[in-house]
């Protein structure tokens, strides 16, 4: 028997492992990463002369459940054209019988390793509020996350906040994608559980520490506030790793409240998050944190304090001069 | 014996890859001693290697007591029917198999065992020597558990037979230069030092054949590769877990 080395055996399982791509206008470069239900390379698409991102299931994944998950995810972003969501480009089988789909090459930073340079909490907090948009989209026409973490959101070279890995999403019933979602109800064929990265095969699905508990629980019919949990868990994943000391409590409160255990206490949607957010930037009051009428007149002053610098500094100016002409 | 499964989905609708003929579970419950040695035989190729690296590393046995335990090993699983109390739903063959090794190996009455083995199996003289010398090439005092260090030297054994058999198949093929490529760029690295154009006047062949033969060779490793897997696991789930672990993809 021949004997191999360490590195023959992991080169022939890369190999073992790789997309035949014969038949296809793609060639091999590159493999960027792995998730549960597929690999993701770098290849280039020698039709138009440009490099993309092939994603296809992993070989030993052949299942029919996980070849339609594939499926569903490209058909999901392909119908969600968001600038925060990466386009698709191409859909197919490959030669080796596994489906792909191929998309935009985004070469960038996850949020986890993005946000470790990013210390003004104002700047992550107009980050989060760039991830709030593309899934507000995503639910306006009926399509739920349902694995957001930092991990799943990714910062390209221009700044760009893209929200990736939409392989667990789940279409509503009665989701209004395109002109003719109406006609389009959510597969009952498609299981509503796959696997995840650190998930097997029909187990809860998602990202604990990230993930509602209804959709820990695994009962229950998830609707967009489970998403909006996560986006919670986002917000306090920014607020707690940024180096700006204590975090505000009116921000706690915005934390808290979409994070609640019940889902009826949290935020109803996203914009409804993302403007208690915005709110928060703007010094305005939040919704998730009741305040004083002292801390309104603290948070008044603290908002307006230029003008009320000037407005003091003319006071003074016209008290000394009245003083002096009066002597 | 076709067990050819329904319900396998890998290569897809297209069936590129037929996967097995033979499954070495079912063999060794057969009442038919070519079954049983059939499947013996199957397992030993796969298995061989690394029970007996296990036993001399994990057991830290010498070398003579490791290839006798080796030996008696699988004379025993067939003789007593180890594999009969095998049960799918609850482990690996591969953990089965190697916690049998365990128990082997706290047990052992050498003198019995000697007396035993031999008996109505047929051995094929295994390849110590060459055992040995793989021994020599692994790192020493790894923090693998066994389990791990046992998958990673059975994947090690199947992807070795796995080119063995691509080696034969090929060249019965007259395609030898197809196998020459998978070896000159996946199993000795040779190929990143070179040029398409270099490759291809070493082999005689047009550059462009260079990415096609190699493609090639490397689709029929692939599916040799998911055959020996099959051939050894005992359900689709178990063959599914295995090519995880053997493509080095970690499940939780």
């Amino acid at each position: 028997m021949r004997s191999l080395n360490d590195s023959a055996l992991a080169r022939l399982q890369e190999a073992v492992d790789a997309p035949d791509l014969e038949g296809t206008r793609y060639r091999l470069i590159a493999k960027l990463g792995q998730g549960g239900m597929g690999s993701v390379y770098q290849v280039e698409d020698r039709t138009l002369a440009r490099d993309v991102a092939l994603k296809v299931i992993n070989l030993a994944d052949g299942r029919n459940e996980v070849a339609a998950r594939l499926l569903q995810e490209a058909q999901v972003i392909a119908r969600l054209e968001h600038p925060g969501i990466i386009p698709v480009h191409d859909a197919g089988t490959l030669a080796d019988g596994r489906p792909y789909y191929t998309m935009k090459l985004v070469q960038g930073k996850s949020l986890e390793d993005y946000v470790r340079d990013l210390d003004v909490m104002s700047d992550r907090l107009r980050i989060f509020l760039r991830i709030c948009d593309p899934v507000a989209f995503a639910h306006a026409h009926g399509v739920l996350h349902r694995d957001l973490k930092p991990a799943n959101v990714m910062v390209g070279l221009f700044g760009e906040v893209l929200v990736m890995d939409w392989g667990l999403s789940k279409l509503l019933t009665g989701g209004a994608i395109g002109s003719d979602a109406a006609a389009k109800p959510a597969d009952p064929s498609l299981p509503d559980k796959c696997s995840a990265p650190g998930t097997d095969h029909g187990s809860v699905l998602g990202t604990l520490g990230y993930m509602s508990p209804e959709q820990a629980s695994g009962g229950g019919q998830l609707d967009p506030r489970a998403d909006i949990y996560s986006l919670g868990a986002i917000l306090e994943f920014l607020l707690g790793t940024a180096g700006s000391g204590r975090v505000p409590r009116a921000l706690s409160a915005i934390c808290e409240k979409a994070m609640a255990a019940e889902r009826n206490d949290r935020y109803s949607s996203v914009p409804d998050l993302a403007a208690d957010v915005a709110h928060f930037l703007d010094g305005l009051p939040v919704t998730a944190y009741p305040e004083s009428a002292f801390a309104q007149a603290w948070r008044w002053i603290t908002r307006n304090r230029t003008w009320l610098l000037l407005l003091l500094a003319y006071v003074v100016t016209r008290a000394l001069l009245i003083f002096f002409r009066s002597r | 014996m076709q067990i050819m499964s329904d319900d396998t989905s890998i290569g897809g609708a297209q069936q590129q890859f037929p996967l097995t003929r033979f499954s070495v579970i079912e063999g060794s419950r057969s009442e038919h001693p070519i079954e049983r040695q059939r499947a013996l035989d199957v397992l030993i190729s796969a298995y061989w290697k690394p029970v007996y690296k296990y036993i001399r590393l994990h057991w830290n046995k010498d070398n003579e007591p490791a290839k006798d335990l080796t030996q008696d090993f699988f004379a025993r699983l067939i003789e007593k029917r180890l594999l009969d109390r095998f049960d799918p739903s609850k482990a690996r063959l591969r953990t089965y198999l190697r916690v049998c090794v365990d128990g082997l190996v706290m047990n052992t009455d050498k003198a019995a065992q000697r007396q035993k083995r031999g008996g109505e199996i047929d051995f094929s003289p295994l390849d110590f020597e060459s055992a040995e010398g793989e021994l020599l090439e692994l790192p020493l005092a790894g923090n693998d558990s066994p389990d791990d260090f046992f998958a990673r030297e059975f994947a090690r054994s199947l992807f070795g037979l796995a080119v063995d058999r691509l080696r034969k198949e090929l060249e019965d093929k007259g395609k030898a230069v197809h196998f020459q490529l998978l070896e000159l760029y996946d199993i000795e690295e040779g190929g990143k030092q070179l040029t398409y154009d270099e490759v291809a006047r070493r082999f005689g062949i047009k550059p462009t054949d260079v990415t096609n033969y190699l493609a090639y060779a490397r689709r029929e490793f692939r599916k040799i590769v998911l055959e020996e897997l099959k051939a050894i696991t005992a359900d689709e789930e178990e063959f599914r877990r295995e090519a995880q672990t053997l493509l080095g993809v970690r499940l939780a």
